[in-house]
């Protein structure tokens, strides 16, 4: 255990205190709706500036685009704490950036890596994860979608559903059986693919936020080259769950959380009730400080999955519960804060008297889907069984 | 740079566990709550040959000159083997109070012989986190008047008292004017009991800031208190799923229903984070100060309230067997509840918390 914040990274520390300051004005804050739009001008010139930094992409080799620093969980912990503190965006976090790269940088080709990874991590390019299909959900092996090698094209026909940011989306990676003939988890293939392709249409699904966050996205002879493929033939579902284990860590992130933890101490003081602060409401502060217990607890397990990770030591149960605590976790922090703003916290976009932009409800009904997504907290609840615990198998299950 | 256990961590605790499982054992435990007269002497005495008692004393003192966090890990496998020691006060918080408000001439005293395991020292300091029935102790011209409730280890040779202004006094148990009784709780793995001073003498620990000395052990017996629980709870969960395994209903083994698997896998997704949580806590007090009070509170409170889950949730898959006396599993459950309400509540851990950031 060496936690010693030495003066390397009180340096580290203070530099970084001094770039959030000297660029605050064009930071995009946490509370601003801004956030969620990867095409979002002022946030693209942010993870501009942070790639140059290396408060983004820190660790990705330079060639591919990043900033090239050997790993380092105490810098880690220092840039989500002061972008954090200071409310502010730490750059963008979508499937591209938080899914797609770390997965190029462990299968991809050397090609893949080159002309995927540089302008994805600037945000130029916008990726989708077509996994889901309407009768491949939880079961996610069972997937049909199927491409048929045809010369050097592969040939795609099928459909994916729920597929968050297909309609802004450059590029989608996504799972398609291409070994019918295999076994359910040995036929599937990882794909990349544009979504300009001819053959491929988008449409967007409401959802209960009232945005169009996710769609159906349907392939008729969609047709791609043969180099399209992440890893082998039928290598699809190692690759796809190494890169469910980044997902998994990014929707539970504590450190996400943390931002909104403090965003909500905010709402607490300034707001008033009978004129009074929220925060000074016993049983408001007691709900925030479980909160808070919980979160600390996540955060700390954070440190424990990042460290054994860089020294190759086993934290398998430790990194399994970050998705089901952490989503669990948020939703509930999103909860507290409409509960703590009473009516005011059931306004939503366009009323008067709303509070940032809606946010808060957003938050709340969002994170209900990232309870969902990514694989629910059932699921996460038999892989913690029997894979952490080693309980046996559901019988007769196929 | 690491967050995790050094392999010398990881062997101290692995020793103890060993050395637990030989000398005190489940039946060994269940003697200990059944006679008030068993005092489980030769349980101390066997974690003092390998040196438990001196673990945070340093090497001037005879001690081992270890940190905080090897003290959790201890205070992890006594919980995790309900074993009946006086750890928390002798070997951690009185050290702690001789070492922060002692004189060198205390010192010289008292930490040989709680090193050597010979005199243990018992704690009377839970005025400070909730005082009950008006109790309190007021100290004038080295004496003391009043009532303790509460007190840690009421069976020690010694105790160290906290006054109402805060001040730390030591006084021997057979110090004139002193009464002790023993106070007869749901855990029977340990002794609390309540000491009542008639003008009783005693040599006060008058070296620095009393409030922040006080504040200190109350924060490593918070943190204490919650590897106590980690432990206790981990082993719950661990023989829950056992149970689980072996146990067969409807022609299969109740491990593989599904409600079953949940009701595990909730326990573990809740404890595991619990186990970085303290590391940390217990890192912080000796390596990260500016953290060490907030985290102190949070893992009381929040092992509180993990401690609480799994205790129901491994009673409930051990079926009628877990309410059974002979299957002992209660000791757990009961360790786990009496650690709940020490040293603060985990709503009072959490006012403290709240407090410390200026929420309240
Ligand atoms: C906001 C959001 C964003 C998403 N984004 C994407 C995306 O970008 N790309 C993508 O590919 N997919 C995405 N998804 C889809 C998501 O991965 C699936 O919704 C999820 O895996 C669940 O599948 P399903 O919807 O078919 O539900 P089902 O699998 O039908 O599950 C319905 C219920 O049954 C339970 N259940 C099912 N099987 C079991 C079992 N074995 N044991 C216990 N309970 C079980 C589930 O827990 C759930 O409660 C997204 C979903 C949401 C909500």
């Amino acid at each position: 255990m060496d936690l010693s914040f030495g003066p390397r990274y009180e340096a580290f520390r203070h530099e970084l205190r001094e770039f959030i300051a000297a660029h605050l004005e064009q930071a995009p804050r946490v509370t601003e709706s801004r956030v969620l739009n990867p095409r979002d001008p002022q946030l693209l010139a942010w993870q501009r500036l942070l790639v140059e930094h290396g408060y983004a992409g820190r660790t990705i080799p330079r060639e591919y685009g990043g900033y090239g620093a050997a790993p380092d969980m105490l810098e880690a912990r220092i840039i989500a704490e002061e972008f954090a503190t200071a409310g502010v965006s730490p750059g963008i976090s979508g499937q591209g950036i938080m899914m797609l790269i770390p997965t190029l940088l462990e299968f991809g080709t050397e090609e893949q890596r080159r002309r995927f990874i540089a302008p994805t991590l600037r945000g130029e390019l916008v990726w989708c994860q077509g996994y889901s299909e309407p009768n491949a959900g939880s079961d996610l092996a069972s997937l049909k979608t199927r491409a048929v090698l045809d010369g050097d094209e592969w040939v795609i026909n099928g459909q994916k559903i729920w597929t968050s940011t297909a309609h802004l989306a450059d590029w989608m990676f996504c799972l398609v059986r291409t070994e019918p003939a295999a076994p359910k988890h040995k036929g599937i293939s990882f794909l990349l693919l544009p979504m300009t392709s001819p053959g491929l249409e988008v449409r967007p699904l409401k959802t209960m936020t009232g945005d169009a966050s996710f769609n159906e996205v349907f392939f008729t002879d969609v047709r791609i080259p043969a180099d399209s493929m992440v890893a082998g033939r039928g290598d699809g579902w190692r690759v796809a769950n190494s890169l469910l284990g980044h997902e998994r860590g990014m929707l539970g992130n504590p450190n996400v959380t943390l931002a909104r933890f403090n965003a909500l101490v905010e709402l607490l003081k300034r707001e008033t009730v009978d004129g009074r602060p929220l925060l000074e409401q016993a049983a408001l502060r007691e709900r925030l400080l479980r909160i808070q217990g919980r979160m600390l607890a996540l955060r700390a397990n954070d440190l424990r999955v990042l460290s054994a990770r860089l020294n190759g030591s086993n934290a398998a149960l430790a990194a399994m519960i970050v998705k089901l605590e952490g989503t669990e976790l948020r939703h509930e922090l999103e909860r507290l804060a409409i509960d703590a703003l009473g009516e005011l916290g059931v306004l939503y976009r366009g009323s008067p008297h709303l509070r940032e932009d809606g946010l808060w409800q957003q938050h709340y009904m969002y994170f209900l889907g990232l309870i969902i997504g990514g694989g629910t907290s059932q699921i996460q609840k038999n892989i913690i069984a029997e894979r952490g615990l080693g309980m046996p198998r559901e019988p007769g299950l196929k | 740079m690491d967050f995790g256990l050094s392999s010398d961590q990881v062997l101290l605790h692995d020793t103890l566990v060993r050395l637990l499982e030989d000398v005190a054992p489940l039946e060994r435990v269940r003697a200990y709550a059944e006679n008030d007269d068993d005092g489980g002497a030769e349980i101390w005495q066997a974690l003092s040959e390998i040196g438990v008692p001196g673990l945070l004393v340093d090497e001037r003192h005879g001690g081992a000159g270890l940190g905080v966090l090897d003290a959790a890990l201890v205070a992890q496998a006594l919980g995790a083997h309900v074993t009946p020691a006086p750890f928390v006060a002798s070997a951690v918080l009185a050290p702690l109070a001789l070492r922060l408000a002692g004189s060198a001439e205390q010192q010289a005293a008292w930490l040989p012989r709680l090193v050597s395991g010979a005199t243990t020292v018992g704690m009377a300091l839970a005025e400070h986190t909730g005082a009950r029935e008006d109790t309190g102790v007021t100290a004038r011209d080295g004496r003391l008047v009043g009532r303790a409730l509460f007190v840690q280890d009421i069976d020690a040779d010694a105790f160290v008292v906290a006054a109402r202004d805060r001040t730390l006094h030591l006084v021997p148990a057979d110090a004139a004017g002193l009464t002790r009784a023993s106070l007869v709780t749901i855990d029977r793995t340990r002794r609390w009991g309540e000491l009542v001073f008639e003008n009783t003498p005693a040599e006060p620990l008058a070296q620095g800031d009393a409030a922040s000395t006080l504040a200190a052990l109350v924060d490593h017996g918070r943190v204490m208190t919650a590897a106590d629980t980690l432990g206790a709870a981990q082993h719950m969960l661990e023989a829950a799923v056992a149970y689980a395994g072996q146990r067969e209903q409807f022609g299969r083994v109740i491990a593989s229903f599904q409600a079953v698997k949940h009701l595990c896998a909730e326990m573990a997704a809740a404890l595991e984070p619990c186990h970085a949580l303290v590391w940390y806590a217990a890192h912080a007090l000796d390596a990260v100060p500016g953290e060490a009070h907030l985290y102190a509170c949070h893992a009381k409170a929040h092992l509180a309230e993990v401690g609480t889950q799994v205790a129901k949730t491994a009673t409930e898959v051990h079926g009628g067997m877990g309410f059974t006396d002979l299957l002992g599993l209660h000791y757990w459950f009961k360790r786990i509840g009496l650690n709940r309400q020490t040293f603060g509540s985990p709503e009072r851990a959490r006012e403290d918390a709240a407090r410390a950031q200026g929420f309240a």
